[in-house]
């Protein structure tokens, strides 16, 4: 809402300067955003009249003028097609200064003197555009300054309203706020009534009284809606932001932002038979001012005729019944539209208007006779003609009605924490335009009719905090029963987690949960949950796992010469499953380049194993479940460097090497390797329970377990876990072989069995007999064979 | 004598001239080996009388501790020399960058900002809560006082799934599930993922707030109040001026917007609070009884207070970040400048 500051002062004289208005309102939660400067700090600038007007003997676009400024006339010499004599223009006189740059000197133009310039409003900051000499109004009073004629020097105030205060989207609502917040008390805009000069009217039905309980109308015949608009209407208007457009919709804007009431003017000879206010029928079509065509429903409140929608009610008039140049006789509309009934219809056809914007927010219910009253005034002022009489047609039962809000003395101390005398909050509730009675525990107040955020008990008590001052109440911190936080040992935190990554030398990286569908395709095979309104097609599917993001922050580096990569992120990942959407943590790690970060030595790359061991040494911070690693394919990743990881017997996820083909899709040239798993696994520890120590010798054997190239550690690590005898404590790989002196396709693993009995010193026919059983066991399982 | 004298000047110059361990060693046998010319010496004295013996043993004695002596200390400098010679060829340039036994990589600027302020509200016993993402209208709006067609959904640019849920637009359907799920007193904090369809230089469409929420018997305004002042000053680590504009969100009331002076300039005015002085934080306020009815708390036995703040916002404020849209891009020039233990 745009207001400027000279208006609002007509209603409340507060003696505040701008920067204190902006303060007051700011701080009473009316904040302002900008002070707008509504013209150029012009001085010495008066209303001039031209007298006499003669051709420059050397310029045929050139006019020499005689422009009386109330004492004296001056010889002028201006260009601007539209100066003749007998205009009111503004004179900007020798000496004058228009801007901080322009300064008005005696000036001779193609050999003629010229004493000062004769003005157009772009040139004094009072329009946007060029449009000759700014005409002033016959009346306007030659000599006076113009910023005297113009109420200048003003600013406009640009206050961003919360949507709980729609009262305020006019200077009235403001100016009665001012009054509330400054020393200055505030005075309505006095209204009189116009009597009724002809007997013109049109019938109102209200066919949906719950959406529309009132309506305000009235046929005012023989205007002449050619009638230019009076410059200080013009001026308020344009202060507010709204542009000129013809009298009678000047008039109602007008009213609209002196009041707050949106009103509506058909051309009466477009209505047929009389009003009627409904719901829309399924499938009506309107076409509206600004020339759309639009299909309503039933849920879509119109003003009809008894033929025709002929505008959305509360959002925007129809094209066919607008005023016209023609237009002889205007039915004035002014109604209260229930807010439920309008919000959101605006936004559906993709409209803003002003009328929907407060109507959404709730107009004052008592203001429709007044602003009809008002526009009535206004427009046979400006325009003739005679007004019929005022048609209220109203549903009592539909209306809304002042509440009774009980507001407990108890209550307010408590929650302000500070008691506050009575007659200091019975003062500020009746400031607010409450009817205030004191009841033993506190108040009872009726709200008023303007303020429909005003309902309940606390908003009684926001009402006294915000204008006794939220910074005046007192400050303190919450007295509450301390209370010892449950600890559970065995869940990790996320932040542990991080912090292990981070010391591994790895940068966490935040991505955006939703993703390119096409990117996401090449590591699913499944689609993501989509967007009904993504921002862009490449944001428009939800994450199912980690890599699509991870793969795109390490792209947008090695585009930029980035030849290392260590990044994780955590964070929620979305898979639609049978029983509903998954919506866990996951948590993505993605390594590429040089293992370590040495510069000046020879560095290996980074590889499969190195990613292996940082998931490895996540589990081994808290001791619970080992990591297992099963071969398997994965549609994103290599064949053959691809692991399901398995915990507990659960899969929670894949690590492996990003498949060369998608490597160069994504012109990406080193190996890259990634993993990404289901977070809470990782973070699910266990409470350690001792075990007693052996105080016996341990011994160790060691071995070489030749064994065909396809069978994997696993499997032999397996084989040997299932001899299942407490007595073999370890198993430790120390090489892995290959090479003629074993022979083609296998390979040998050589490792060392650690042995240790618990209640002896173990002898070497033990041991040997437990070697035995274990190579035995290789063989015949695995078709090993055992080199000691 | 005159022998004796000649062997050990033939001795100490062998010595000298011995110029490796080894040439000392072939010494040392030439002279006291078994063999030796002294060990010699020292055998021919059988053939002394018993009167002579003990002067002659003496003198060969001397002789042979003079020998000794020259070989120790002429070792000690060939052994020194050697490990010198040695040191010299193992020399390293000390200047090449080191072989770190560590170094760490480091945690995004948001994770950061959200950790210090999980530990500055755990500090005033306040436990982490979290939840979904995509949410339910119920949780994201209606609850929170937020029925369909409030304007103040036209302040919220929703993200919407063809079945009706949400992204989230606010951390606060967490203090829902809280409310719901917890009896008072309650004292939370929720971070999180938000998402706000707006994509801008000052918007991006994902960001991250925390909010938090206490309900107990008792709580006022003037608690919310010492709250926020209290963590601002902590978060910022100065002493800040704060003040609280009344404001409007439908879960709150009274509601307030937080200003607090800005930490650019010390309220002088500059271009990041746009001359006035002051920073927008935060919002908050006092729980609206609608809410507690939501969530089946008696509003007559209880009150309360919640607060939300943008992360992005409050980190850029406090390592001077200029550009939102940075947080997003993952650039490593970026990332990694934010280091330190949090």
């Amino acid at each position: 809402m745009k207001a400027s500051i000279a208006w609002l002062k007509s209603l409340t004289p507060t003696t505040l300067d701008a920067q204190g208005l902006v303060s007051s309102l700011t701080m009473a939660g009316l904040e302002v955003d900008a002070v707008v400067s509504i013209a150029h700090p012009f001085t010495d600038v008066v209303v001039a009249e031209v007298r006499r007007v003669e051709a420059h003997p050397e310029a045929d676009k050139l006019h020499v003028c005689q422009v009386f400024d109330g004492v004296r006339e001056w010889q002028v010499v201006c260009g601007a097609p539209n100066v003749r004599v007998g205009l009111k223009a503004p004179l900007a006189r020798v000496g004058a200064q228009l801007t901080e740059s322009v300064h008005i000197h005696t000036a001779m133009l193609r050999g003629v003197e010229s004493h000062g310039m004769l003005c157009g409003a772009d040139e004094l900051g009072l329009a946007e555009e060029r449009a000759g000499l700014m005409e002033l109004p016959g009346d306007a009073p030659v000599g006076s300054t113009l910023q005297a004629y113009l109420s200048l020097p003003d600013h406009a105030l640009d206050v961003d309203l919360t949507p709980n205060r729609g009262d305020c989207l006019s200077i009235t609502g403001l100016a009665r706020e001012l009054g509330v917040l400054t020393d200055a008390s505030f005075t309505p805009v006095s209204i009189v009534p116009v009597a009724a000069t002809s007997t013109a009217q049109l019938p109102v039905q209200l066919e949906a009284p719950s959406g529309c309980p009132k309506y305000v109308g009235r046929v005012i015949e023989h205007v002449d809606v050619t009638r230019a608009t009076p410059l200080w209407m013009v001026e308020r208007l344009r202060r507010s932001g709204i542009r000129s457009i013809d009298a009678v919709v000047d008039i109602t804007n007008y009213v609209m932002l002196e009041l707050g009431q949106p009103m509506h003017a058909f051309d009466r000879e477009q209505l047929t038979d009389g009003i009627v206010v409904r719901f829309a029928h399924p499938d009506e079509t309107l076409v509206l001012l600004d020339g759309r065509t639009v299909v309503l429903n039933e849920d879509v409140l119109v003003i009809a005729d008894h033929q025709k929608p002929l505008a959305l009610a509360g959002v925007m008039g129809g094209e066919h019944s607008g005023i016209q140049a023609a237009t002889r006789h205007v039915f004035l509309e002014s109604a209260f539209f229930d807010p439920i009934t309008i919000a959101g219809r605006a936004r559906r056809f993709g409209l803003h208007t002003d009328a929907s914007q407060r109507f959404e927010r709730g107009v004052d219910w008592a203001l429709a006779e007044q602003a009809l009253e008002r526009a009535t005034a206004l427009l046979i002022d400006v325009c003739g003609g005679n007004a019929g009489p005022t048609i209220v047609t109203e549903s009592p039962t539909h209306q809304p009605t002042r509440p009774t809000i009980r507001l407990r003395r108890a209550r307010l101390a408590q929650q302000l924490a500070l008691g506050l005398p009575d007659p200091e909050v019975t003062a500020i509730l009746e400031s607010l335009g409450m009817m205030v009675t004191q009841t033993s525990e506190g108040w009872l107040c009726e709200a008023p009719s303007w303020r429909f955020d005003l309902g309940i008990e606390q908003d009684l008590v926001e009402e006294v905090a915000r204008v006794y001052g939220y910074n005046r109440l007192p400050t303190s911190l919450p007295a509450q029963a301390i209370s010892m936080a449950a600890q559970p040992e065995a869940v990790m935190s996320v932040r542990r987690l991080k912090q292990f990554l981070v010391d591994a030398d790895c940068q966490e990286v935040v991505t955006y949960s939703f993703v390119d569908p096409a990117l996401q395709a090449m590591f699913e095979q499944e689609p993501g949950v989509r967007l009904a309104n993504p921002i862009a097609s490449n944001m428009a599917e939800m994450r199912r796992s980690m890599l699509p993001g991870l793969l795109e922050a390490c792209r947008f580096n090695v585009n930029r010469q980035v030849g290392r990569i260590r990044f994780f992120e955590t964070g929620q990942c979305f898979v639609p499953e049978a029983d509903g959407l998954n919506q866990s943590e996951r948590l993505g790690i993605v390594l590429m380049g040089a293992a370590d970060r040495t510069s000046w030595e020879a560095s290996r790359p980074v590889d499969f194993f190195d990613l292996k061991g940082l998931l490895d040494g996540i589990v081994a911070l808290h001791g619970g479940a080992q990591l297992q690693y099963a071969e398997a394919n994965h549609c994103a990743m290599a064949p053959g460097q691809t692991a399901q990881v398995v915990c507990q017997g659960q899969p929670i996820g894949w690590v492996g090497r990003l498949h060369p083909r998608l490597a160069r899709a994504l012109d990406l040239v080193k190996p890259v390797y990634l993993a990404d798993l289901s977070l809470s696994p990782l973070l699910t520890g266990a409470v350690t329970t001792f075990e007693m120590i052996s105080r016996y010798p341990s011994v160790k054997r060691d071995i070489a377990v030749v064994v065909p190239e396809d069978t994997s550690w696993g499997g032999v690590q397996a084989c040997l876990e299932s001899v299942h005898d407490e007595r073999l404590r370890a198993i430790e790989l120390f090489d892995v072989y290959r090479g003629d002196s074993i022979g083609k396709e296998l390979k040998s693993f050589a490792l060392s069995l650690t042995f240790q009995a618990k209640d002896s010193t173990l002898d070497e026919s033990e041991i040997a007999g437990l070697m035995v059983m274990i190579m035995t066991r290789l063989k015949t399982e695995l078709g090993a064979t055992i080199r000691e | 004598m005159e022998e004796l004298q000649q062997i050990l000047e033939a001795a100490l110059a062998s010595v000298e001239r011995a110029e490796t361990l080894q040439a000392l060693d072939a010494v040392r046998v030439d002279f006291l080996g078994k063999k030796g010319q002294i060990s010699q010496l020292m055998k021919g004295l059988g053939h002394l009388s018993a009167e002579e013996r003990p002067h002659a043993g003496a003198q060969i004695n001397a002789i042979r501790d003079q020998v000794i002596t020259a070989l120790e200390s002429k070792r000690d400098a060939l052994e020194t020399a050697a490990e010198v010679a040695l040191l010299a060829r193992d020399a390293i340039d000390v200047t090449l960058p080191s072989r770190p036994a560590h170094h760490p990589g480091g945690l995004h600027p948001v994770t950061r900002t959200l950790e210090r302020l999980n530990a500055l509200f755990a500090s005033l016993g306040y436990t982490v809560a979290t939840g979904p993402e995509i949410e339910d209208d119920w949780h994201n709006f209606e609850a929170l006082n937020i029925p369909a067609h409030h304007p103040a959904r036209a302040m919220h640019d929703t993200f919407y799934f063809a079945d009706g849920r949400v992204l989230r637009t606010h951390t606060s359907p967490v203090q829902i599930r809280t409310m719901v799920s917890q009896t008072p007193p309650i004292r939370i904090v929720a971070p999180g993922r938000v998402y706000r369809c707006d994509h801008d230089l000052t918007h991006t469409p994902m960001f991250h707030q925390i909010e938090g929420l206490v309900v107990d018997r008792d709580i006022s305004f003037s608690d919310l109040k010492g709250t926020i002042v209290t963590f601002l000053n902590r978060f910022f680590e100065q002493d800040l001026d704060v003040r609280f504009r009344p404001s409007y969100f439908p879960f709150t009331e009274p509601s307030a917007e937080v200003d607090v002076q800005c930490v650019m300039c010390a309220g002088q005015g500059c271009r990041v609070c746009k001359q006035t002085g002051w920073l927008e934080v935060m919002g908050c306020g006092m729980v609206h009884p609608n809410v507690f009815e939501q969530t089946g708390i008696d509003t007559d036995e209880f009150t309360g207070f919640a607060f939300g703040m943008g992360i992005e916002r409050l980190a850029m404020l406090r390592y001077g970040i200029g550009d939102l849209r940075l947080f997003y891009e993952n650039d490593i020039q970026f990332l990694n400048q934010f280091h330190g233990s949090v």
